[in-house]
């Protein structure tokens, strides 16, 4: 019997395994956006089985809103790593940090 | 008969209009249409100034008091522009206007080649409206609006000549001493709207009894009547406008302006504002014995001590100044012994023969083409005759020869100290006899080193090419001085009139008669002309018998003195400096008074100022100021290192944060 808590637990491994991705990762934007989306996808997990456990709708709606809006986050982050690429031949995280303080 | 309102704000507002003219439109209206504008309008203003006294002498009108303006109400206090106008005022506003009238016409001749001709003017004619405001005034706060007006035009016109130094340091010298009078004056005024209620004159002198059980305790165990309080404020204010000691420095050094000035305001009416400001407050002064007693003490001191300062001084114009100090003492005297009448009565006596001496030094000064060092003169009588004859009758009339002008006042003045029993009144008795001497003294020095004796300067032509050169060698002239023209001679000689004749109609209504009526409040136990008026048979009585008593004959002596030392034998004047060499330094140095004051005052103000501003302005206020600059410099410095500029610091900071703010919620949040 699957219950609530296996999702969440696969939820909060999604997560984890995103949110690794974001501080681990040194080498590539690429990677980083990827990370994002899987964090977005652990959240979409927990909408569903939640959803489905509670019998409400709601939340299914709201993880087709998630899918959209990654879809257009993507697109967008990608075409901001393509115009910097250009600029600064180089995706490597480690180098960017034009913002130092 | 009523005087009417239109009358009145016309008087006011004449002068003020040609000042405004002169002023602003000089440049368009030239040198003639300045000096026509302003003769104009005071010349309407006295015309109808004696109007209103016709009015209300021989009218019958009765005293005008009215409010003609709301200036601004704030809460319960309300102030007015409004006027009181009683036979007190009435006179004031006719000599005012009297004097400043031939002060303008004089101005023409002594201005003639001045730059600054049309500035004067207005200055002048402004002068004229600012006096009339604080003498028509019926309430405290337009008295010390026109206080203040008068004070700074005065200071306008003693840095008439702006570009000399010397002039700059007297009009700041006199705006200095002048504030630290009014200080006690707008104490004082405070005063009265506290413990009074009210600034209207006559609300406030209605409500007067209340002052005599209030006291003001600012030491512990030494209470201060709240009268005593009010007329000592009051009259600090007094002291630096009428120039009594210890605030009579500025005085003196005010005769860096021109002489015009010196006559009208340094001498005839500004200066006067004190003693009609205390005259007026008759109602206050006589709830005080302390405070008269005060009054008595420092115009006594000022009426001996300055004079004798005139007799070493060399400059014509301040032998006059120095005159006018002592003169302004007798008058304060007179107030310190509730003789108020006496006071405005002088007052009145001294604006006619002081601005007569001061335009006569002014028209010798125009002959001697701008020297005004009486070691260069002499011998002048007859070179310039008319100017010679309204001298000596303005010096008789100011020496008290029975008879002149000056005379009458001085005279009832020092009986009437003589018939005081306030507290003081026997150093005061003392200080005003011995003042005559002086007075006679330093009078007729000044005519013989002037007009006779041998001329000390001599004719050198081709030398220093015109009028107004400031810069010949002492003593030696371009051309021989000459007389002054018309318009100098036509005031000397209208002032003369005056100072030889207005004695004699007028003493028996204005210091014995009921002239005054309840414009001045004198009390029953003190009313010393009271009682010297049971012994008033007349003036031509009171001429022979002044004959017979000792202030003509110190007087006397003190001609003869200055007669046997200065014509006779002026060899004896080196001889006499010699043997009091002492006393001749200490006149000669003022007492010091000034170098005192320098000293304390102005080097104890600039060292305090330094200290305040190294010790709390560049210490501590900078110090602080600088010093949050600085912490927040440093703290941001370290603060940016938190921004390394990688993305993954700030995502790793983000979950950090929440995972703080969720274990957080879950360890307290149960709420």
């Amino acid at each position: 019997m699957i219950t609530l808590s296996h999702y969440i637990v696969l939820g909060t491994i999604l997560f984890c395994l995103s949110v690794a991705g974001v501080f681990i990762n040194r080498k590539n934007v690429i990677v980083l956006l990827m990370a994002i989306e899987l964090m977005l996808l652990a959240v979409n997990v927990n909408f569903v089985a939640f959803s489905r456990f509670l019998g409400d709708a709601s939340g299914q709606v709201f993880v087709f809103f998630i899918l959209t809006v990654a879809a257009a986050e993507s697109a967008i982050g990608l075409a901001i790593l393509t115009l910097l690429f250009r600029n600064r031949s180089t995706i490597n995280v480690a180098e960017i940090d034009s913002m130092k303080g | 008969m009523t005087l009417s309102q239109g009358i009145l704000l016309t008087i006011v507002l004449a002068p003020l209009a040609g000042s405004l003219l002169a002023g602003l439109f000089g440049r368009q209206i030239g040198r003639a249409g300045a000096h026509t504008v302003t003769i104009l309008g005071v010349a309407l203003s006295c015309a109808l100034s004696c109007y209103v006294l016709y009015q209300l002498v021989w009218g019958g009108a009765p005293t005008y008091d009215q409010n003609v303006y709301t200036w601004f109400e704030v809460g319960q206090l309300s102030a007015h522009v409004g006027f009181l106008v009683d036979r007190l005022t009435a006179m004031m506003m006719v000599v005012v206007t009297f004097v400043s009238l031939m002060v303008h016409v004089y101005t023409i001749g002594y201005m003639a080649d001045d730059d600054g001709y049309q500035r004067f003017f207005s200055y002048i004619a402004l002068f004229t409206f600012s006096m009339l405001m604080l003498v028509m005034s019926n309430n405290f706060l337009q008295l010390f609006f026109g206080w203040e007006a008068v004070g700074l035009v005065s200071y306008l016109l003693i840095g008439f000549w702006y570009k000399r130094p010397s002039a700059i340091y007297a009009n700041l010298k006199a705006f200095l001493v002048n504030r630290v009078g009014d200080f006690g004056f707008i104490l004082g005024i405070a005063a009265v709207l506290y413990w009074l209620g009210s600034l209207d004159y006559a609300q406030a002198f209605q409500q007067a009894g209340r002052l005599e059980d209030l006291t003001l305790t600012l030491v512990p165990g030494h209470p201060w009547h709240a009268a005593t309080v009010i007329g000592v404020l009051l009259f600090i204010g007094a002291m630096g406008k009428s120039a009594q000691v210890p605030l009579h420095v500025w005085l003196p050094d005010s005769m860096e302006g021109p002489t015009p000035i010196s006559a009208l305001i340094h001498a005839a009416t500004m200066v006067t504002a004190g003693i009609f400001m205390v005259a007026r407050m008759s109602p206050l002064y006589e709830l005080s014995e302390t405070a008269l007693s005060f009054v008595l003490v420092i115009g006594a001191t000022t009426a001996l001590f300055t004079g004798l300062i005139g007799i070493v001084q060399n400059d014509i114009k301040r032998v006059v100044a120095y005159s006018t100090l002592s003169q302004l003492g007798y008058m304060t005297v007179a107030l310190g012994v509730s003789a108020y009448s006496g006071a405005v009565y002088h007052l009145m006596t001294h604006a006619f023969f002081k601005a007569l001496l001061f335009l006569g030094a002014g028209s010798v000064i125009i002959a001697m083409h701008h020297e005004q060092d009486m070691r260069y003169m002499g011998g002048l009588r007859k070179y310039m005759p008319v100017t010679y004859i309204t001298m000596w009758i303005g010096s008789l009339a100011l020496a008290g020869m029975p008879g002149f002008a000056g005379f009458f006042s001085k005279d009832a003045i020092i009986e009437a100290v003589g018939a005081s029993q306030r507290a003081g009144s026997g150093y005061a008795y003392f200080c005003v006899m011995a003042g005559v001497f002086v007075t006679a003294l330093y009078s007729f020095r000044l005519l013989y080193l002037t007009f006779h004796g041998k001329e000390r300067f001599t004719v050198k032509a081709g030398h220093g090419a015109h009028h107004d050169d400031h810069h010949h060698e002492p003593g030696v002239l371009a051309h021989p001085p000459h007389e002054s023209p018309w318009v100098v001679t036509l005031p000397l000689v209208m002032l003369a009139i005056p100072s030889l004749l207005i004695g004699w109609p007028t003493i028996g209504p204005m210091l014995f008669g009921d002239y005054f009526g309840r414009s001045i409040v004198v009390g029953e136990a003190h009313d010393v002309l009271g009682e010297l008026g049971a012994e008033f048979h007349g003036p031509l009585a009171m001429v022979l018998h002044g004959f017979t008593q000792w202030p003509f004959w110190i007087a006397f002596a003190g001609f003869a003195v200055a007669t046997y030392v200065y014509l006779i034998d002026p060899a004896a004047a080196d001889r006499v400096r010699r043997a009091l060499k002492p006393v001749h330094e200490l006149l000669s140095h003022k007492y010091w008074i000034d170098e005192l004051y320098y000293a304390v005052f102005a080097k104890g103000g600039v060292r305090l100022g330094r200290a305040f501003w190294r010790g709390g302005d560049a210490a501590v206020i900078d110090g602080a100021i600088d010093g949050s600059a600085a912490l927040v410099a440093r703290a941001a410095a370290t603060l940016r290192g938190l921004q390394s500029g990688f993305l993954y610091h700030y995502a790793f900071a983000m979950i950090f944060g929440l995972v703080l703010l969720l274990a957080g919620f879950w360890l307290f949040g149960h709420v």
